[in-house]
């Protein structure tokens, strides 16, 4: 027999018993649907994380102080270190440093109160951060020689403050009981991965050391924020950034009290923990996918026993082994396969839900039904139909030809 | 030893059995179903078996049929020696050399009776034409304007006329008929029995039929008799 008319005969026997067919192949709908699906969630997710890590900046370094048993006596980052790496002739691969310093304060406004996370930034902040303003301007390198009492907000701090953000500029409000003026409010940056950037406020580097985060006179700053010359001049840059650090903190080799990030380094690790989690949600799904292989196998157990009589006749009427399990696997691959092509519109229509609904909460998300996922869930239904379906189909192949006739 | 087989037969015999048994084992028990059954059919000859039941036929017609082998003994059928062959030989055999029409038809019942037609056409490989051969094997059986109605749209008398044009379609060497008119009336036993005979005097198909009617053994050319695994009598 070839293969035409095995699939012709098995699409007749599949469609002889439309309701059996249809509820066996949900098993299979489900599972290929919920692996569709979260592919599609968590392709979608890393792309989103990876964008906005992106929007940072692509040749950001990131470097802060890292206390760890090797190293004896930590030494803090320092506005001194700041200058060091910012010195052109040490470190010719670094554009600007932006040295900041972070903590939680309370800001008060009437009778509003709200904590945020406060930065204290230098002028070059703004270049460094991609920051711009809706509306007012930036810290200046004045406000911060003085340590000015003023004060940019985000969009969300303003809007929870005032209730409004236009004309906020100004105004007069308190951090930590001191007044502070307000001279900016940020553009919007959306909520990103990493909480929402839009809640925050920023105020003079000079200001937060001496007054608001670390109230003592200190040279400490919580972490430095770099602008290689160019993206291809981030490893130089980082190289750079080392040496200079380790000289001046005067570690041992391999003890570093500081911990250096590029961008890089960060889009590696979100792309890891993403892909992790795609694999983890994918593993979840995979296994309702298991659960309709058994059912498919379950129903051509059910069908053999049912059609014993049938397999005899074509045995008798010269129908050898292989032509039996081919007829068998047939019906079994096909259902898989049907439920395969059902399963993959519906894990494009839940991801397409999913980002309908992550796009009307605020969160711009794309979910993405990869031609690879479409493939392998394809492959891998297939796959388990034929898998299911090898024990039922040798067991119809099997069958003695003379107690399958007599059989009832 | 085939040449030689046929050599020595006078009469051009289709089936030849030496001392055929048939040793079921269920558990510890061993059942002998056949015991010691040796027989010769000629070409185109009409042979009913008889004998009642546990006397072996049907264990006998499987053996013929080639759906069983036999547990001691030698069985050429059509100068095949089917004894020694492996399951998808046997289904080669039955393929070609047998065709088997039941007492209950044992039709598809969710295809049209050109398909059941077709059905060992296609087990036997035949890619081409196949539509035609079956179409001519059921006008030859007399159902010409049914050929597109399914099983449950047929009378007993026309299912079992669908199961003999399916049975002759590869043109075999012998037909075997386990009880087939038992299903039907006497009247239309009458017609399938004629229609058998009839296509037994025009093709020369060896005609075996299974029965423990006496009127059906009455219109044979030869009755062999089973009981207790044995031949009784060999005429």
């Amino acid at each position: 027999m070839n293969f035409g008319q095995s699939l012709l005969e098995a699409l007749e026997s599949l469609n002889a018993n439309k309701l059996r067919s249809s509820l066996t192949m949900l098993g299979i709908v489900i599972g290929v649907g919920a692996v569709i699906a979260m592919l599609s969630i968590g392709a979608g997710a890393q792309s989103t994380i990876t964008g906005s890590i992106q929007d940072i900046g692509s040749n950001l370094i990131f470097v802060s102080s890292q206390r760890s048993d090797a190293v004896r006596n930590p030494k803090p980052l320092t506005i001194e270190d700041a200058q060091a790496i910012a010195d052109p002739l040490q470190a010719p691969s670094v554009d600007q440093v932006a040295p900041t310093i972070q903590g939680k304060i309370e800001l008060s406004f009437g009778g509003e109160s709200v904590t945020t996370s406060v930065t204290g930034v230098t002028a070059n902040y703004s270049q460094v951060n991609n920051e711009t303003l809706y509306e007012g301007d930036f810290i200046t390198v004045e406000q911060n020689y003085e340590r000015a009492s003023v004060v940019i907000l985000g969009p969300t701090t303003a809007e929870d403050l005032f209730g409004y953000i236009d004309g906020v500029v100004g105004q007069t409000i308190r951090l930590d009981g001191q007044p502070f003026r307000v001279i900016g409010i940020l553009d919007s940056k959306g909520g990103g991965s990493f909480g929402n950037q839009d809640d925050r406020a920023l105020v003079p580097l000079s200001t937060a050391q001496m007054r608001l985060i670390h109230r003592s006179p200190s040279n400490r700053v919580d972490s430095l924020t770099i602008q290689a010359v160019n993206s291809e001049s981030v490893i130089n840059a980082s190289d750079e950034i080392t040496q200079i650090l380790q000289t001046r903190h005067r570690t041992a080799v391999g003890a570093d009290d500081f911990s250096i990030f590029t961008q890089q380094a960060i889009l590696d690790i979100a792309t890891t923990i993403t892909g992790v989690f795609t694999v983890f949600l994918g593993g979840v799904a995979a296994i309702s996918l298991l659960v309709g292989g058994i059912g498919i196998m379950n129903i051509m157990l059910v069908s053999v026993t049912e059609r014993t009589r049938e397999i005899g006749l074509r045995k008798a009427l010269g129908g050898r082994k292989r032509d039996i399990t081919i007829q068998f696997l047939t019906e079994s691959s096909l259902l898989s396969l049907f439920g395969g092509l059902i399963g993959i519109f519906l894990g494009w229509l839940i991801s397409l839900i999913v980002g309908e609904i992550a796009a009307a909460s605020g969160t711009p998300f794309t979910p993405v039904v990869g031609l690879d996922s479409i493939l392998l869930a394809t492959l891998f239904s297939t796959a388990v139909g034929l898998f299911f379906g090898i024990y039922p189909a040798t067991r119809a192949a099997n069958l003695e030809p003379v107690e399958a006739l007599r059989s009832e | 030893m085939v040449v030689g087989w046929e050599e020595c037969s006078v009469d051009n015999p289709v089936i030849v059995a030496n001392h055929l048994a048939k040793i079921y084992k269920m558990g510890k028990v061993e059942v002998h179903a056949l015991v010691d059954v040796s027989l010769q059919i000629n070409r185109g000859e009409v042979v009913s078996i008889m004998g009642p039941s546990g006397s072996g036929k049907s264990t006998l017609m499987n053996i013929l049929g080639c759906l069983d082998l036999p547990s001691k003994g030698e069985y050429m059928l059509d100068g095949e020696m089917v004894s020694t062959l492996n399951d998808d030989q046997l289904a080669s055999i039955r393929n070609r050399k047998v065709g088997f029409v039941f007492q209950s038809f044992n039709l598809l019942t969710r295809s049209t009776a050109l398909v059941n037609v077709e059905l060992p056409l296609r087990y036997a490989g035949i890619s081409s034409g196949r539509k035609i051969i079956a179409q001519e094997a059921l006008e030859a059986v007399g159902l010409g304007p049914r050929i597109h109605h399914k099983p449950s749209e047929l009378s007993g008398g026309q299912q079992q006329r669908v199961a003999i044009a399916r049975a002759l379609v590869n043109k075999p060497a012998i037909l075997m008929a386990d009880e087939p008119t038992g299903n039907l009336d006497s009247k239309v036993g009458q017609e399938i029995m004629d229609l058998l005979l009839n296509l037994n005097k025009e093709s020369g198909t060896t005609l075996i039929i299974v029965t423990h009617d006496p009127e059906i053994s009455a219109q044979t050319q030869r009755v062999i008799k089973l009981r207790d695994g044995l031949v009784e009598n060999n005429s």
